[in-house]
């Protein structure tokens, strides 16, 4: 049951009518990897993974899974195995039935199938449920069975879309725990799609944001929160303020640059031409109060909001042509020395936290 | 003490019991009684009457209030009834086949092959065109189709494929079958196609995914999930045809029977009470055919 296949997506297109839903994405998922596909809603994210399982015909490119190229073949001659996002479980079969249901299409005696599938329920400590129908089960209940539907194919990869939506938050993060431990100990790829950057995080060992059919970035979930490659990334994964604006020179291995009506800041990164646009992105937990250590590392702005939250303070500034810059402080820092909406307050960060954000060439 | 206490909690709980009694406890029978009147009033008290007049006396000019059962006796013991109850429900059985098997495929057509929402409503509605004209209307209009010189005969003797015309084409049983498929088959489509609307398309998907092919799925996934459908359609279709004396008439020309049929001709002799006797025996039949079929298939979800 160890085996596990890559799955190497090459320039893949889908293309509804005049809409594209997909352009032109390549991305490696190395064998046993649990990789998340995250992005909002439409960003094309689920129409990649049903390419994948092949429930999409692919307009241009090739999905290879292992050393076989599937892009052609019927779902359930890639080796790979589904779960949908309400479970797809059939209502008018018990959970055996319901889980022996491919090893029923496979024309294997009833017997055998039947034993087979009790054992899946049991891997899934589903079996006190086994003559239930899936109506009379709850949401993670569902999920279980439905996992145990999907693994009875013995699938080399298993891909999940938005497996953890129709939970309720608190079940949301026990079955999470499940998918992850499941993932650990079958070794199989999975291939998980959620809007959750959260459930990424917490997932995943490659996250691959997308976003209007474009990957954005594909790293480790670290790089992706201590690296974002993208101003998108950035403010999809939270916690980043993104500020905008032109190049306007290079000073000590920065680049220099000026925010539209407003100030002049650097950030670390190679160096660019005059006049291009940049964005930068700096995380609100590395943001402190107080003066710049060097200059173009901070601003002094209004504190237009302050929101306490217990172990930290969320304080919003408004000035330098900066808008809602959002700075976290700690609450010891913070009340040692408070800050109140209307009030000027110094903002600075290390040059290291300043990151220079790429753009997709469109 | 444990008198006194359960005393003491009997008349505590007696005083809101009575409060609601005024108000509470008669507003869901008020509620209920414009229903159960007309119920009542057009269901219960027809067929009230019909099984006592089934107990009547009769002659050739006047009916005679009595007990006796020679009226079920009469019915029950004559081979002519026998007879047309197995022609009707010979009808029932062709006429149900053939409206579930055309009836499932233009549902399964409409719900599964037709892409857009708009396009699938239009088509259901072209489905409930024949209904802004009269049953007879369309019975009728097969005559002209069917006839001796109708369009089918005179078509295939100028090609020549045949050197005259059909005679069992119509006035036949076959024209009754017919008929009867034509006039009811919607009404089999309409239930099985709000069941296969219902049923999820990711169902299907997850069918394919699990290696059923096209076939499978139909088998495995639609068919059951259609049950219900099915069998209000069913439903449908043999109360319709076992209570059918019209089209048997016209389409038949008088040459075949049905118990509704018989039932006509004893009242136009003024025969009500034999009449009512075979009325209440063929309800009792329909009755335990629906229950039966409401034994077969749990049909509650779909209500």
């Amino acid at each position: 049951m160890s085996k596990a296949a890559e799955i190497d997506i090459v320039s893949v297109s889908k293309i509804y009518g005049a809409t594209t839903a997909v352009e032109d994405i390549s991305l490696k998922i190395p064998a046993g990897t649990y990789c998340c596909l995250l992005g909002p809603s439409g960003c094309g994210k689920t129409s990649t993974l049903r390419m994948i399982a092949g429930h999409e015909t692919i307009s241009s490119g090739d999905v290879r899974l292992g050393n076989t190229v599937v892009t052609d073949l019927p779902p359930a001659r890639r080796g790979t195995a589904m779960m949908f996002q309400s479970y797809a479980l059939f209502p008018h079969l018990d959970l055996v039935d319901n889980v022996a249901f491919s090893l029923k299409m496979k024309g294997v005696g009833k017997e055998e199938r039947r034993a087979k599938a009790l054992d899946m329920l049991k891997l899934m400590q589903m079996e006190a449920y086994a003559g239930r129908r899936p109506a009379q089960l709850s949401g993670g209940q569902q999920q279980r069975v439905a996992l145990a539907r999907a693994l009875i194919t013995d699938p080399e990869a298993l891909l999940l879309d938005e497996p953890l939506s129709a939970l309720d938050p608190f079940l949301k993060i026990r079955m999470r725990a499940e998918l992850k431990k499941l993932q650990t100990s079958l070794g199989i790829t999975f291939v998980h799609v959620t809007h959750s950057q959260e459930e990424a995080m917490a997932l995943a060992d490659l996250i691959v944001v997308m976003n209007d059919g474009r990957i954005e970035q594909a790293a480790h979930p670290r790089t992706i929160f201590e690296r974002p490659a993208t101003a998108f990334v950035a403010r999809f994964m939270g916690d980043h303020n993104v500020v905008s604006g032109r190049v306007s020179g290079s000073r000590d291995g920065m680049v220099v640059f000026n925010v539209p009506g407003g100030a002049s800041l650097a950030a670390s990164g190679q160096g660019r031409a005059v006049g291009e646009p940049i964005d930068i992105a700096i995380r609100t937990d590395h943001v402190r109060i107080g003066e710049a250590p060097a200059t173009g590392l901070g601003f002094t702005g209004v504190a237009s909001n302050v929101e306490y939250r217990g172990s930290t303070v969320k304080l919003s500034v408004n000035g330098a042509g900066i808008e809602d810059f959002t700075v976290i402080v700690d609450d010891t820092s913070f009340f040692a020395k408070p800050v109140a909406v209307g009030d000027a307050v110094p903002i600075a960060w290390d040059a290291e936290d300043a990151i220079v954000l790429g753009r997709l060439d469109s | 003490m444990t008198v006194a206490l359960e005393q003491s909690t009997h008349v505590e709980s007696a005083k809101p019991a009575r409060r609601s009694l005024s108000l509470g406890a008669i507003a869901p029978y008020l509620q209920a009684t414009p229903l159960a009147l007309i119920l009542g009033a057009f269901l219960l008290l027809p067929i009230l009457m019909i099984a006592v007049v089934s107990f009547w006396d009769y002659d050739f000019a006047a009916m005679y209030p009595d007990f006796l059962t020679t009226n079920y006796v009469d019915t029950l013991g004559s081979w002519v009834t026998w007879k047309t109850y197995l022609n009707t429900l010979k009808y029932a059985g062709i006429v149900w086949a053939l409206t579930l098997f055309i009836g499932f495929w233009v549902a399964y057509f409409l719900a599964f092959h037709i892409r857009t929402t708009v396009m699938q409503m239009v088509l259901f509605l072209v489905c409930t065109v024949p209904f802004l004209t009269s049953n007879i209307i369309r019975m009728i209009s097969w005559i002209p189709v069917l006839g001796r010189n109708g369009l089918v005969n005179s078509t295939l003797v100028q090609i020549g494929l045949i050197p005259k015309p059909i005679e069992w084409l119509l006035y036949s049983e076959f024209a009754v079958v017919l008929a009867m498929v034509h006039l009811y088959t919607l009404f089999m489509v309409t239930p099985i196609f709000n069941t296969l609307m219902r049923i999820d398309k990711s169902l299907v998907e997850a069918a394919r995914d699990a290696g059923a092919s096209g076939w499978q799925i139909l088998w495995n996934v639609i068919f059951p999930l259609a049950k219900p459908g099915m069998a209000i359609g069913t439903i449908f279709v043999v109360t319709l045809v076992m209570a059918d004396f019209s089209t048997v008439q016209v389409m038949s020309g008088g040459q075949s029977a049905s118990v509704a049929l018989m039932m006509k001709n004893q009242m136009s002799l003024l025969q009500y009470p034999a009449a009512a006797a075979n009325a209440v025996v063929l309800l009792v039949l329909v009755l335990l055919m629906v229950a039966s079929i409401l034994r077969i298939v749990d049909i509650r979800k779909e209500l």
